[in-house]
């Protein structure tokens, strides 16, 4: 555990698509009947969006709440398993395109799905250190899920972006402290030539997931002396609805303080995005002096737990971009044929 | 298009930013040595606004080469808030949303992938404002 005291959140944003396709639409292709699948729904990216556009979106929204020149952005870094380019970085479109370039530094990461807790981590490190004033940690993917695969009820598109710096009178949110725990667990990969991910289908489940967020989170607790009950509200990575519910079960967790960060029904797995758009709701209605726990997972395999504290800065900034809810409720409905079109799956040569 | 030309107007392409005539305010989208309506030389780098209303719009359903993927797409005369009118397309719209004057706001999208190999060209798009009213 590491205390993360004197860096806040400035600014926050959360992207989702507007088209959705439903897993009961996905069961009709396979001979599947989902009519009472637990994530009813998932967010697919229009034809012209990627993660770069998605990453842009969410850090508009960031950088609006931030209220800050976006030259005072010295550092970019995204999370994404589906970056549009193998070799040329997505964080200097980013600054590009939010205004903020020339920035510092500026690479994309990869951790599966917690690549993007993990540029929150090392920005965190680089403001406590005093290398930069403002840092931007963005989780972006257009998730990957093999046609007929399990993974296709769920991979899901989304992006969740965060402007980090000093902790002022004027901020969001302070992270109070942050705890990793990271293994080499083979659960879910892809090799460099392949199009959609491998997964070890239940071995994801107790070896992977769940050793991996619990050994993060209960170091997060154990270590500082936070009580549960100090704590109003939980969001776990959520690749499907099953998992953060086992793990809030595990931790004696209420389930009112489970529901707000809970999303996953409404728009899929989000990969790199899906614990941090989790985040994202409940900014959107948290109040000051409450505390979030915040545990992603990413396969591979690891997890990055943060205590959040809502600070007054949150009642000035909140409103000055649409609120997650807002991008759920706005939503075309699409077909498994318009599907496979976005996704690229059709041969056009 | 070539690789130096999109790289130079990538301000506009991504974020509307160019530059305005500090003696008429017409908008450039590149630095220009005179302005186009007062011949003055001076300018002063400025961003468009990014949302206005949608004035009429086309469906371009036999696309040229590089654009075969969007097809069908629109393409909308927009009226931005400060007046200035610009030509862009139109995504995430359903058919029925692109009524006279819509709000419309700037997104930031792929507009040309050149093959498997070339870079990804992206810039502005409009689409109907999630905060219509």
């Amino acid at each position: 555990m590491v205390k993360l005291g004197g860096v806040a959140v400035h600014g926050y944003g959360g992207y989702i698509p507007r088209y959705r396709i439903k897993a009961e639409e996905i069961g009709r292709v396979w001979g599947q009947d989902k009519s009472g699948s637990p994530v009813v729904e998932k967010a697919v990216a229009g034809i012209d969006e990627d993660a770069a556009t998605m990453a842009v979106e969410a850090a508009r929204m960031a950088l609006r709440r931030a209220m800050i020149d976006p030259k005072k952005i010295s550092a970019i870094y995204v999370g994404s398993e589906s970056k549009p380019y193998a070799v040329k970085p997505t964080g200097t479109i980013v600054a590009e395109a939010i205004g903020a370039s020339p920035t510092k530094l500026a690479a994309d990461l990869e951790f599966a799905c917690k690549a993007g807790s993990e540029a929150i981590a090392i920005i965190a490190g680089l403001i406590r250190s005093g290398q930069i004033e403002y840092g931007l940690a963005i989780g972006a993917d257009t998730a990957q899920g093999r046609p007929g695969d399990a993974l296709e009820y769920t991979a899901a598109s989304g992006a969740a972006a965060f402007i980090l710096g000093r902790l002022d009178d004027r901020a969001i949110a302070e992270i109070e402290a942050w705890s990793a725990y990271a293994t080499d667990t083979p659960d879910f990969w892809r090799r460099p030539s392949d199009k959609y991910p491998m997964h070890a289908a239940r071995f994801t489940g107790e070896p992977a997931y769940f050793r991996h967020i619990l050994g993060a989170v209960q170091s997060l607790l154990e270590d500082d002396g936070y009580a549960l009950n100090e704590i109003d509200y939980f969001v776990f990575h959520q690749p499907n609805v099953k998992f953060p519910l086992v793990v809030a079960k595990y931790l004696k967790v209420d389930q009112e303080k489970l529901s707000p960060g809970l999303i996953a029904n409404l728009v899929g797995n989000t990969y790199s995005a899906c614990s941090l758009l989790g985040l994202v709701n409940v900014l959107d209605q948290a109040q000051p002096g409450q505390r979030i726990l915040l545990a992603s997972y990413g396969s591979g395999a690891g997890s990055d737990a943060f205590l959040i504290r809502i600070l007054d800065g949150i009642f000035e900034r909140r409103d000055l971009a649409p609120r997650l809810a807002e991008l759920i409720e706005d939503k075309i409905y699409i077909d498994y044929s318009m599907y496979l079109k976005f996704r690229e799956e059709i041969i056009m040569r | 298009m070539r690789i130096p030309g999109y790289w130079r107007n990538t301000q506009f392409f991504y974020r509307l930013a160019g530059w305005k005539c500090v003696h008429c305010g017409a908008f450039h989208h590149y630095k220009p040595v005179v302005c186009k309506r007062c011949g003055s030389r001076e300018f002063a780098q400025a961003e468009l606004p990014s949302s206005g209303k949608l004035i009429t719009y086309t469906i371009v359903r036999s696309p040229p080469r590089g654009f075969e993927l969007f097809a069908p797409y629109a393409i909308g005369l927009i009226e931005l808030e400060d007046g200035t009118r610009i030509l862009s397309q139109l995504t995430d719209f359903k058919e029925n949303e692109l009524k006279d004057e819509i709000k419309v706001e700037a997104v930031f999208r792929r507009v040309r992938i050149n093959g498997d190999q070339g870079i990804i060209e992206y810039g502005y798009k409009f689409r109907p404002a999630l905060r219509r009213s």
